[in-house]
């Protein structure tokens, strides 16, 4: 059952692909550590985490089986979980996801306006990335801002009382980041 | 002003790490508890408080303590359910970011009451940050004695771990977050066993909400008799609201439940008034499931009596003219918001989050949600109200865990206090798409206040 995964069904060629470094190495043993012996699976959800964060964004099959092989969990375990929940992306994405809240309380509040001012601005819908790579459009459900509504989601921290000002300088602000980085 | 018992400190400078909230007094329930009190007679002072689940379900917290089973050599587990996603719900968030002193020093109690070693903190994926602040919290509460072996020199050990989720509403049901910190779907378990019996790892577990376990410590500090003289009836202590929508100050509040519906909304204290002179034509007022009511059978029951802010009040007439307390997740709606666009969104809502396992809610909330769509996009059909009532029959405790019921009732509450403007939605669709239904009679006939 917890045999690692079978070489000859993952050439090695591609599983050389997505690697740990040794730091973060350290963190999924750290991360292990927080759960019983033997209940190593119980770090799937933060590890496939790390593993998104680490591996640009979103979680591909190989990226999935090297999870699968560092937690001695068959592939199919971490399969059914990274499309049960709904922040593991399994497609590629921008390089700045836009994760825009669409339930009541955000409606309320006008977040369909944001929405739409966002579609126009970027020329992508709900779902799509822009050309260059740069940024994703998502609809989320309630993300629990609700007090702060309309907002969204952008990498790790929250945006909120969006405006479509506000949405302008978020804007500008990825793309100065970007060039910064390039 | 209101008592406050949680969010008193939670904005002197500095709050959020462990000298300031140490100086402030924090840390002072860990030493009663762990030097003067044993575990039982934790678990008897919180039965005597009558706190109840701050999560939504109400449950008596001290009770579900006192089911926890003790097999010999089975290590048993608290888990702080972190993982808030009702919508119109954000008090935990607002709690673990400002004040993660308050939850932990609640998890450190109530780990030595029910003899946990390792708790754990299980937090919606989405609060990132917040499992930053905690996680530094931790390592602060570490280093200063407060967790790690022998705490206080009391010989109990314990360890506080946060555990992030990863998108998924149903999480926040208890044996679903289990599953889900076992690495697994977060498909709900069929009860029993219950998890006091068979929990995580198939041990004892005890999962407590946010709200709940940071309510332990005045509890300890103040003793259960005290607390509980504090509120009215069985809705004892003081309680977190987060108040959204259409209001002039949107935020959360604590209040101590002996508060009127009516002064919350309008008091500057409070949400401050409906925004933009606007009149308040109906208000969900415990988190997205619990039914929605109209302006008049929110202020008054249907006795005509005052409504206030506590548990028997709010569910005052039943579902046929109440609600429910819930999570507190107070959403108010202007005379501008239509009640067939507002029960889609959360239609899809509960859509999106059904994890699947049940047919009614698998089925049913993707049906329902596309009716909904029809009628708010003017093709609707008059048959197409009592199908939505219908399929929310049918939903309604057909399924394995609440989530069914939480997608039924907003439907069903939607339809019995605003069938008209479903009708109406049907006969003029293009009328529909032009303009609101706006207040109509939903006010009558008492009045309603207009801010500023």
């Amino acid at each position: 059952m917890h045999k690692l995964l079978n070489e000859q069904s993952i050439p090695a060629r591609e599983y050389d692909m997505v690697k740990f470094s040794e730091n973060d190495l350290a963190k999924v043993q750290e991360i292990v550590a927080h759960y019983p012996d033997g209940k190593q699976k119980s770090a799937l959800l933060p590890v496939l985490h790390l593993a998104q964060d680490t591996f640009g964004g979103w979680l591909s099959s190989e990226t999935m089986d090297y999870v699968a092989s560092l937690l001695q969990i068959e592939p199919i375990e971490v399969y059914e979980v990274a499309t049960f929940y709904s922040m593991y992306h399994l497609k590629p994405v921008g390089k700045y996801v836009f994760e825009v809240c669409q339930t009541g309380p955000c409606m309320l509040r006008g977040c369909d306006d944001i929405i739409q001012y966002i579609t126009q601005t970027l020329g992508i819908r709900a779902g799509e990335t822009t050309a260059d790579g740069l940024f994703t459009l998502k609809t989320v459900e309630c993300l629990g801002a609700c007090g702060y509504a309309p907002m969204m989601q952008l990498g790790k921290y929250y945006r909120e009382h969006l405006t479509k000002e506000k949405v302008d300088a978020i804007i500008a602000e990825c793309r100065k980041t970007a060039a910064e980085q390039n | 002003m209101g008592m406050k018992l949680l969010l008193e400190k939670a904005h002197v400078e500095g709050i959020r790490h462990f000298e300031a909230y140490r100086r402030e007094g924090g840390y002072r329930s860990v030493e009663k508890a762990l030097k003067e009190m044993s575990p039982e007679a934790i678990v008897e002072e919180v039965k005597k408080s009558g706190l109840r689940g701050r999560g939504g379900a109400g449950f008596p917290a001290g009770m579900k303590w006192s089911f926890i089973a003790k097999p010999e050599g089975v290590p048993r587990h608290l888990v702080c359910n972190a993982d808030e996603s009702e919508p119109g719900t954000f008090k935990d968030r607002y709690l673990m970011e400002f004040l993660p002193h308050l939850l932990l020093e609640g998890l450190i109690v109530s780990s030595y009451a029910l003899g946990s070693h390792a708790t754990y903190i299980y937090i919606r994926g989405e609060y990132a940050w917040i499992a930053t602040i905690l996680e530094t919290a931790i390592a602060e509460a570490k280093a200063n004695g407060m967790l790690g072996n022998n705490i206080l020199g009391s010989g109990f050990d314990c360890e506080i771990y946060v555990h992030r989720g990863a998108g998924a509403y149903i999480c926040g049901e208890e044996t679903a977050l289990i599953e889900s910190l076992e690495g697994k779907r977060g498909n709900p378990r069929i009860k029993p066993p219950f998890p006091a019996i068979q929990g995580v790892w198939m041990r004892p577990t005890v999962v407590n909400n946010v709200e709940t376990l940071a309510a332990v410590v005045p509890i300890i500090n103040m003793g259960g008799e005290e607390y509980a003289k504090i509120g009215v009836g069985k809705s004892t202590g003081t309680k977190l609201i987060s108040a959204c929508g259409n209001i002039n100050k949107p935020g959360v509040y604590e209040i101590d439940m002996t508060i009127s519906v009516e002064e919350f909304i309008y008091s500057d204290e409070y949400c401050g008034g409906i925004a933009n002179g606007k009149r308040l034509k109906a208000c969900i007022p415990g988190g997205s499931s619990v039914p929605i009511l109209p302006a008049n059978l929110l202020l008054k029951t249907a006795k005509g009596e005052t409504r206030f802010m506590n548990y028997e009040s709010l569910s005052d007439g039943g579902f046929a003219s109440g609600s429910m307390m819930g999570s507190g997740g107070f959403i108010v709606l202007d005379e501008d918001q239509c009640i067939v666009k507002n029960t889609y969104t959360l239609a899809r809502f509960y859509r999106h989050e059904s994890c699947g396992q049940c047919s009614p809610c698998r089925e049913g909330t993707g049906w329902m949600e596309k009716i909904l769509w029809r009628l708010e996009n003017g093709e609707g059909k008059e048959t197409d109200i009592d199908l939505l009532w219908d399929i929310q029959r049918r939903i309604e405790g057909n399924t394995i865990c609440p989530l069914g019921d939480a997608a039924a009732w907003p439907v069903a509450a939607a339809i019995r206090h605003f069938r008209d403007e479903f009708e109406w939605h049907v006969r003029e669709p293009q009328e529909a798409k032009r303009r609101n239904y706006g207040l109509a009679h939903y006010a009558d006939p008492i009045h309603v206040p207009v801010a500023g």
